[in-house]
């Protein structure tokens, strides 16, 4: 595991409350998005654009860059940020977010966003999909490797289970899943809604090494990341516990952020909270 | 009349053109014996994929081979894969996935088992979603040419397969084509379309037809999606009788599908003979169960003369 210099968790730690300014500023100009599930996945998605991928913004269709599948397609305004600010297309066009004839569409679109591998929305599918491209991937004799970040509540569809058990037969040790557990879906809490716990167990019995973080940490995130690559003959997930609204203290735990744009007032005042916190770091954003 | 296994041939020619084409994969929902992908598991064992009875897991790994520059053939019951349409929409057909979907044991061909294996609505939901080809032979030897003509297709097909030993009707020089439909036999007075097994009843229809002074086309729409609207419209123009035919229901399949076409661009007389908007029933031969479901050779011919008969109505 290569140990992570300070320097580089901060610069991480701070892009990744810049992606959250992003995300949020994009979901209140459209009026539509999920900030919930967006912010608590941020330090995750930061760790793998900013550092962990091997990819590369001027070769979006890289034969062997890693593939990154947000299966809970819904958290797409933070990814759409992350890519943007990686190079892949000008942080300006995320303003057209959502309008006919936009590169970015309500959940990721592979056809139309360079640095989208694959097409999601609808949960449950991204496991399945990986443990395909992982196993094309060795037909074909590409070294890359396949990270697909999924749901809490998406824990509940029968097909994702479907997809753990044909990466865990395929013994996918290129595959990593992260669950972004958030404890929150849009109906409420996740044990009220339909209990998934115990969740490592449950990973345990589908054959998949567990490692279990605190997902809101770029440290722990970028240690488990590492360590997950290194892991040999089964598939690993990594359960990473995180705060459904992360960074902004009026969201955070609320199921009403699930998928609610937040009005002016309460974009104004999540807006003074995260610009206060990127400040922090030295860093000031028009 | 030589009958042959539809399924049976398809499996041969996967295994032959695996060879051909070392980017076919095939993926299967533990049903490898009856949809016959087991020659090509026997000769590619490194590019076959059993993923058990996880069909909506099986259309997702597919569209992962996919994106992964393999073409993958997903194997299971059509009816089956009902289970998975959403899979189909979001990650084959709007994903634009190339992913082959070979939809087996179609209509009322798995008889033996009855109305929960049987599937009349596959064709229906797979045209109406967009992106995906939709293709059903009529023959072994179609199923066998059609193998490579799906592979080399660029995008997502849905193959439907009849499980039953079909007589066999073409010959070896027949060339299949996406898109493409085949009049095998020239008519004046009405023109009976059909899509897999009802092809032949068609033409076994055609020929009583002659005997009574009608003169009867016969065309093989394999192709259901792109529609083949240029031979549609010409037997329309040529004849003003139209029949469709199809192991289907006579909703949203092959017969729906030429009823919108003509209604938009030449309204023609048209009569549609498939599955009546009913579950069915288990039988002891296929025959006896479509005979049942009024698509046998007699309700073909009984329709081409009614819209004979309204055609000239119309035109007295």
């Amino acid at each position: 595991m290569a140990y992570h210099p300070d320097s580089l968790v901060r610069e991480l730690d701070k892009i990744a409350q810049i992606l959250r300014l992003d995300a949020l500023e994009m979901i209140h100009r459209r009026g539509a998005g999920h900030p919930g599930g967006s912010l608590s996945a941020s330090e995750i998605i930061t760790a793998l654009v900013f550092h962990h991928l091997r990819i590369d913004p001027k070769r979006p269709n890289w034969e062997e860059r890693d593939r990154f599948i947000l299966s809970k397609g819904h958290a797409c305004s933070l990814l759409y940020a992350a890519l943007a600010r990686r190079g892949f297309f000008p942080v300006e066009e995320l303003k057209t977010w959502g309008e006919i004839g936009s590169r970015f569409q309500g959940h990721p679109d592979r056809l139309k966003t360079p640095g989208i591998d694959m097409t999601t929305g609808m949960e449950g599918h991204g496991i399945a999909v990986g443990a395909g491209l992982c196993l094309a991937a060795r037909r074909k004799n590409l070294n890359f490797r396949v990270y697909v970040l999924v749901g809490d509540g998406e824990c509940q569809c029968g097909v994702l289970w479907e997809g753990a058990m044909i990466a865990s037969k395929y013994h996918l040790s290129e595959l990593t899943v992260i669950v972004d557990r958030n404890y929150v879906q849009l109906d409420g809490p996740t044990h009220e809604i339909l209990p998934i716990d115990p969740l490592v167990d449950k990973w345990k019995a589908f054959n998949f090494a567990t490692i279990e973080i605190d997902g809101n940490n770029m440290r722990q995130v970028l240690d488990a990341l590492d360590i997950a690559d290194k892991i040999r003959d089964k598939p690993t997930v990594i359960i990473a516990h995180t705060v459904k609204g992360k960074g902004v203290s009026f969201m955070e735990g609320e199921a009403k952020w699930h998928g609610k744009p937040p009005n002016k007032e309460e974009f104004a005042k999540a807006s003074e909270e995260l610009r206060r916190r990127i400040r922090s770091y030295g860093e000031e954003i028009d | 009349m030589e009958k042959k296994s539809i399924r049976k041939a398809y499996g041969y020619a996967l295994a032959d053109y695996g060879a051909e084409n070392t980017d076919v994969a095939v993926v299967v929902a533990d049903v490898s014996a009856s949809v016959q992908t087991r020659f090509f598991a026997e000769k590619f064992p490194e590019r076959f994929f059993n993923v058990g009875i996880t069909e909506q897991a099986l259309v997702d790994f597919a569209a992962g081979l996919a994106l992964g520059g393999m073409i993958p053939f997903a194997n299971t019951f059509a009816v089956l894969f009902l289970r998975a349409a959403e899979q189909i929409r979001t990650s084959v057909a709007y994903a634009k996935t190339n992913v082959k979907l070979v939809g087996s044991y179609s209509g009322l061909s798995d008889y033996k088992d009855g109305p929960t294996h049987n599937v009349e609505c596959d064709i229906a939901v797979m045209r109406s979603i967009p992106n995906i080809a939709v293709v059903e032979v009529a023959d072994a030897v179609e199923a066998e040419k059609m193998v490579p003509e799906v592979a080399e297709y660029d995008g997502p097909v849905y193959l439907r397969l009849s499980r039953s030993e079909a007589p066999v009707i073409f010959d070896e020089n027949y060339e299949p084509k996406i898109g493409k439909a085949a009049i095998i036999r020239d008519g004046s007075d009405v023109a009976l379309i059909a899509s897999g097994v009802m092809v032949y009843r068609c033409l076994k229809a055609a020929e009583n037809l002659a005997r009574m002074g009608i003169d009867a086309y016969v065309v093989n729409m394999s192709t259901i999606k792109p529609l083949d609207l240029n031979v549609v419209q010409k037997v329309a123009a040529d004849t003003g009788a139209i029949v469709t035919a199809e192991d289907h229901s006579v909703i949203g399949g092959l017969g729906g599908a030429i009823a919108e076409a003509l209604g938009e661009t030449k309204p023609t007389v048209l009569e549609r003979i498939g599955i009546r908007d009913t579950f069915t029933e288990t039988s002891r031969s296929y025959d006896a169960l479509l005979d049942h479901y009024r698509m046998s050779v007699e309700d073909i011919v009984k329709a081409a003369q009614l819209a004979v008969k309204r055609n000239r109505q119309i035109h007295i």
